[in-house]
């Protein structure tokens, strides 16, 4: 059993029990715990269930690399998911429950797969739920939606916050561990401003759990010194509990920091995204040990060697009282030692290399544990935990020589440099066959803009792997980098320490060398989502031969530890089955972030009414109190309609629309953009802008105008109004502001930049209302001030005035077809001003209308409105607007495109109006078929819908569409399938539904 | 996550800051040009691995938009100039030629 020894321990405190809950039972540890090491101090093996068998899974590593120990976390608001166990601290008040499991952990249904695992080999999805076709979407997809994912999604909206920071230093530092601290100290010596982060809460990293000796001190020494030196400096900023989450181009970084994860009672946001803009990167970011392939190396119980190290030496816990060791490098032999140290049992160490370790050896032995040259595991024994090994020759086959009771085995494959951080931008790797690990290649380093490499890896991050060496390489890597900044190197006496006399590492990518298959089946690569030798095997025999496309066919290394145990193990077993050297077939991309970063965190403040600001017109507040129905419309939310007591949206609309058309309606306006084009070439530019031709258009005149993009599409519509000689206001669409004045911009200042032209976005500066139908010359009269008669200003003109007191630009434009006039006042007084149309016209029952009135009754007059009878397709000519394009301009923007071929095309649908011959409503996007079907079986379609509305004016359902030969048609009727069978006919005919003459507006 | 240097206001900006605005130093094609010219200044693009031209716009900033010449491998930037020219500048060239030796794009090398 795993338990709690004594003594030992050195980030636990004794004095301060916690109780926590897994899976609902009360269970206690100290502070400094993490929760797999409570787990383990209290014999809770068993974590979790694998993936696609269900195998009983428990802790194997001890930090960020576990892929096992996934728990659910929390509750409610603060429930999440997938949380390793390894890297979370214990809190008095913690709650757990295990993952991937029905009905419990110890008792799971799925573990049926793993008797299964025959029939589920690598790629079975892609192979088994080809055939037959019709059973995907009721028998497979089902069933796989059923067995997706590991932990249960938060029911809840997250309850923590979360904030973004933003850094600038010289120097970042990533890892605290000695390497970390001495280059930190290194830079900061050189007088650059450094930060330095470790994603634990303890600095130190693996040197204090090992107990190297720094300048004849214990490393715990040298830490302690080296941290409280930093500290005292002014230019040195120290963090623990972030992670250098990801390197992104030209020293962008983001750092990940749980601010309090560890004690949520703490004040302030639960996780903060530091991003971070750096001049120089050193990545101090370690090694993490290799798993060995043995049959059952998943069993738990079987950790890595480090990861029983760690346990014992940082929070006193034992995996087991009888521990084997197995192991191809000297490492593994000081988990024997400490483990002796401590009082347990080692019965055996397995060392898989002929001529065995070297020093460290001698010292087991002299301890008097039995080291076994040239041994190698057969077979674990056990189910839920480990009960034996049989142990074999790693040259054979695996033929049994002794099975030996034990409960953990500590297993160590050799080590492989934390590259991450070093690759995420680029940075390429070499392959060192004589440590057996991919290191960087200084010489092929991440640029940044001026050229220079940027990511520095130091220390063990850099192949390094001795105490000595990883000194050594921190200093001179982080001298390097003070060269790089252009300061000169500081004055220091680099750190000794004393050199360790290692046996090389040997190969060992399965255990033993000739398994069969049988062994090659339970002997596991990728822990959380059950990938095996024999699949990555299986892969290769059917072709797999890219890295990258083994990995995605098997999903090796495509769980939330994104292969960190399992990558080189994987990819050294496809070279060995490809017969290619471990080089030749290299590794797959490593992508940020390094670890699972909480999408809150990637958010920060960003959400709720924070997310994306809300435009308000300056008569907002009125609509809010008068219970207007909001729609959005970019970024504005523009009132739908203003719904009374008791009545639907559709009542309102008609309502408003009724009385606008009969008395008086008042639109806000406002949203409209309002761009400004001045200067003595603004002319020439509009004639570019629009198709029609502007330049002509008088001093106080308006003129209705189409945008197009340089492909001929129809991007945008409104009024223009010459204001004088070199000056025209533009009217836009409400969304489409923005967007054409940059459109604007884009053109003078790229291609027409000798163009005396400039424009402004004007349209916050003015408030705008549309004062519609047969009264609303009388209101006007009666606010006084200005001559609003036809003969002073007729239908299409614009004047300059007084208002009621008001400073107006009065246009008489109308997109609803009745007398219309749009009044601007400054933004400051848009309030009071439509407080005032309000007030007189009270005696017309003045009537506020919303967006969708507005939209029927433009709909009425057979209007297009841009994204509703175009969606980036559509050219003018299809909408028989023939009448607004220039024949007399040589070019404008939009023009070449529309003389291409498939644009001259007869055959484009055509815009055209529809009358349902029952008076109903054709649904929304609704096609009409013609004769005939398609390739695959479908009716024709000839035409679809692009307005349909009910026209209370006209009590029926009237609409407009693109109909194919649609204007050679009229009178024809057409066929519409509706969604719910049946069909609706409709006869084609003019779109001007309403005042065809257009006598209405001209008055 | 680029860092340019804005060549109007001077103001180092990061990509937040920035909107891209393909590639640099295309010549309209209006009314009257033939079909193959139209095609490829509408719709036909280089791709190249190494330095490139492009068209960037300070769109957060001055809103001035400008040009930019760097290498799409490694990242580096070799030099942002004004977008009111037809081709790079020399001094520019010059810098490119200086690193990468041999370089062309489009017709400039």
């Amino acid at each position: 059993m795993s338990t709690r020894i004594q003594t030992g321990g050195r980030l636990i405190d004794r004095t301060k029990s916690v109780t926590f809950k897994f899976n609902g039972r009360k269970l206690q540890g100290y502070a400094g715990d993490t929760l797999a090491s409570a787990l383990l101090a209290n014999d809770q093996m068993l974590v979790g269930r694998s993936f696609k068998y269900h195998r009983p899974r428990g802790v194997v590593a001890s930090g960020a690399e576990e892929p096992n120990a996934l728990v659910n976390m929390g509750e409610g608001a603060f429930f999440e998911p997938n949380q390793r166990a390894t890297t979370t601290e214990v809190f008095d008040g913690l709650t757990a429950t295990s993952q991937n499991h029905w009905p419990t952990l110890e008792f799971d249904v799925g573990a049926i797969n793993t008797y299964l695992s025959r029939f589920l080999p690598a790629g079975f999805y892609y192979k088994m739920f080809m055939y037959p076709r019709a059973f995907w979407k009721h028998v497979y997809e089902p069933f796989i939606r059923q067995s997706a994912g590991l932990g249960k999604a938060p029911k809840q909206k997250d309850g923590s916050d979360y904030e973004h920071f933003y850094a600038f230093y010289d120097v970042v530092v990533i890892g605290g561990g000695i390497a970390g601290l001495q280059a930190a100290k290194t830079a900061a010596a050189a007088g650059a401003k450094v930060l330095v982060m470790e994603q634990t809460a303890d600095w130190g990293g693996r040197a204090v759990v090992d107990g190297a000796e720094i300048d004849g001190a214990s490393a715990d020494a040298f830490v302690a010194a080296t941290v409280a030196e930093l500290q005292a400096m002014d230019n040195v900023t120290l963090k623990t509990r972030m992670m250098g989450a990801g390197v992104y181009d030209h020293g962008y970084l983001l750092g990940y920091e749980r601010v309090s994860d560890h004690d949520p009672s703490l004040a302030g946001p639960r996780h903060r995204l530091w991003r971070i803009r750096t001049a120089q990167i050193i990545s101090a970011t370690g090694a993490i040990e290799r798993p060995l392939s043995f049959a059952g190396n998943d069993i738990p119980g079987v950790l890595l060697a480090s990861a029983v190290r760690d346990y014992l030496v940082n929070w006193g816990v034992s995996i087991g009282e009888r521990t084997i060791v197995v192991t191809n490098n000297d490492d593994a032999y000081r988990t024997a030692i400490a483990l002796k140290q401590a009082g347990l049992s080692v019965p055996m160490i397995l060392d898989a290399r002929k001529s065995g370790g070297g020093a460290l050896a001698q010292q087991a032995r002299d301890m008097g544990i039995r080291v076994e040259n040239g041994k190698a595991i057969a077979k674990v024994h056990g189910g839920k935990r480990v009960t034996a090994v049989s142990i074999c020759d790693q040259a054979g086959e695996g033929v049994v020589l002794d099975t030996i009771g034990c409960d953990a085995v500590a297993m160590s494959g050799g080590w492989s440099p934390v590259v991450h951080l070093y690759s995420h931008c680029g940075g390429k790797l070499n392959w060192d066959a004589e440590q057996v690990m991919f290191r960087p290649d200084l010489t092929r380093m991440p640029t940044n803009q001026n050229g220079q490499g940027f990511v520095m890896p130091a220390g063990t991050a850099n192949g390094e792997m001795s105490t000595a060496a990883t000194l050594a390489d921190a200093t001179a890597r982080a001298l390097d980098v003070v060269a790089a900044l252009g300061k000169s190197a500081p004055t220091l006496t680099a750190p000794t320490a004393a050199s360790e006399d290692a046996a090389a590492i040997e190969p060992v990518w399965m255990m033993p060398q000739g398994a069969n298959i049988k062994l090659r089946m339970k002997s596991w690569l990728d822990y959380q989502n059950d990938v095996k030798v024999s699949d990555v095997q299986l892969a290769a025999r059917e072709g797999y031969e890219s890295v990258e496309h083994t990995k995605r066919y098997t999903t090796l290394g495509m769980a939330t530890d994104q292969g960190k145990l399992s990558n080189i193990n994987g990819l050294a077993t496809l070279s060995g089955a490809l017969n290619a050297d471990i080089p030749q077939v290299g590794t797959t991309t490593f992508r940020p972030p390094y670890t699972p970063i909480s999408l809150a965190s990637i958010a920060g403040s960003a959400r709720d009414e924070v997310f994306q600001p809300i435009r308000k017109t300056p008569m907002q507040d009125w609509h809010m109190a008068n219970g207007a129905d909001f729609e959005p419309v970019g970024h504005w939310r523009r009132p739908y309609c203003f719904p009374r007591a008791g009545e639907t949206k559709a009542q309102a609309v008609e309502r408003e629309i009724l009385q606008t058309r009969k008395s008086l309606g008042l639109l806000d306006a406002s949203t409209l953009g309002k761009i400004i084009v001045k200067g003595p070439d603004a002319g020439k530019f509009m004639d570019m802008l629009y198709t029609n031709m502007m330049s002509t258009l008088k001093v106080g005149k308006c003129r209705y105008g189409l945008m197009c993009s340089e492909n001929g599409f129809l991007s945008d519509d409104g009024v223009v109004a010459r204001i004088d000689e070199n000056t025209f206001l533009c009217h836009t669409t409400t969304g489409g502001a923005d967007r054409i004045h940059a459109h604007m911009e884009e053109w003078l200042q790229t291609e027409w930049w000798d163009w005396k032209v400039y424009t402004a976005n004007v349209t916050e500066q003015f408030a705008q209302v549309a004062v519609v139908g047969p009264n609303a010359r009388k209101v006007l009269e009666k606010l006084g001030g200005m001559d609003v008669s036809k003969e002073a200003l007729g239908f299409m003109e614009w004047a300059d005035g007084t208002l009621g007191g008001f400073d107006a630009r009065v246009y008489r434009i109308s997109f609803s077809g009745e007398l219309s006039y749009e009044i601007a006042v400054p933004a400051s007084q848009g309030r009071v001003f439509w407080d005032a149309l309000l007030a007189a016209g009270a005696e017309f029952n003045v009537m506020p209308y919303g967006t969708e009135a507005l939209h029927v009754m433009r709909a009425e007059k057979g209007f297009i409105m841009i994204g509703d009878e175009t969606d980036g397709t559509i050219i003018p000519q299809d909408l028989g607007l023939n009448w607004a394009i220039s024949k007399k301009k040589e070019d404008y923007i939009g023009k070449r495109a529309q003389e291409r071929t498939f644009m001259v095309d007869s055959k484009r649908w055509k815009l055209v109006g529809l009358e349902t011959t029952d008076g109903s409503v054709i649904p929304d996007g609704a096609y009409a078929v013609g004769e005939g079907v398609n390739a695959n079986g479908q009716r024709n379609m000839i035409g679809r819908v692009t307005s349909t509305y009910y026209s209370p004016t006209l009590g029926r359902g009237i609409a407009m569409g693109l109909v194919l030969d649609g204007p050679d048609r009229m009178g024809e009727t057409i066929e519409f399938p509706k969604v719910d069978g049946g069909s609706i006919t409709a006869k084609i005919v003019d779109q001007v539904f309403y005042d065809k003459e257009g006598t209405k507006q001209d008055v | 996550m680029l860092i340019l240097e804005c060549p109007y206001c001077g103001v180092h900006a990061e990509e937040t800051e920035l909107h891209a605005g393909g590639e640099a130093h295309l010549k309209r094609f209006g009314p009257g040009s033939s079909d193959d010219d139209f095609e490829n200044y509408l719709f036909m693009r280089e791709n190249p691995k190494g330095v490139h031209f492009e068209r960037w716009r300070h769109v957060n900033g001055c809103g001035k938009w400008f040009h930019a010449a760097r290498c799409t491998m490694t990242l580096e930037v070799f030099g942002t100039y004004s977008a009111q020219t037809t081709e790079p500048p020399k001094d520019i060239c010059d810098k490119i030629s200086a690193k990468r030796p041999g370089w062309s794009w489009r017709n400039f090398s």
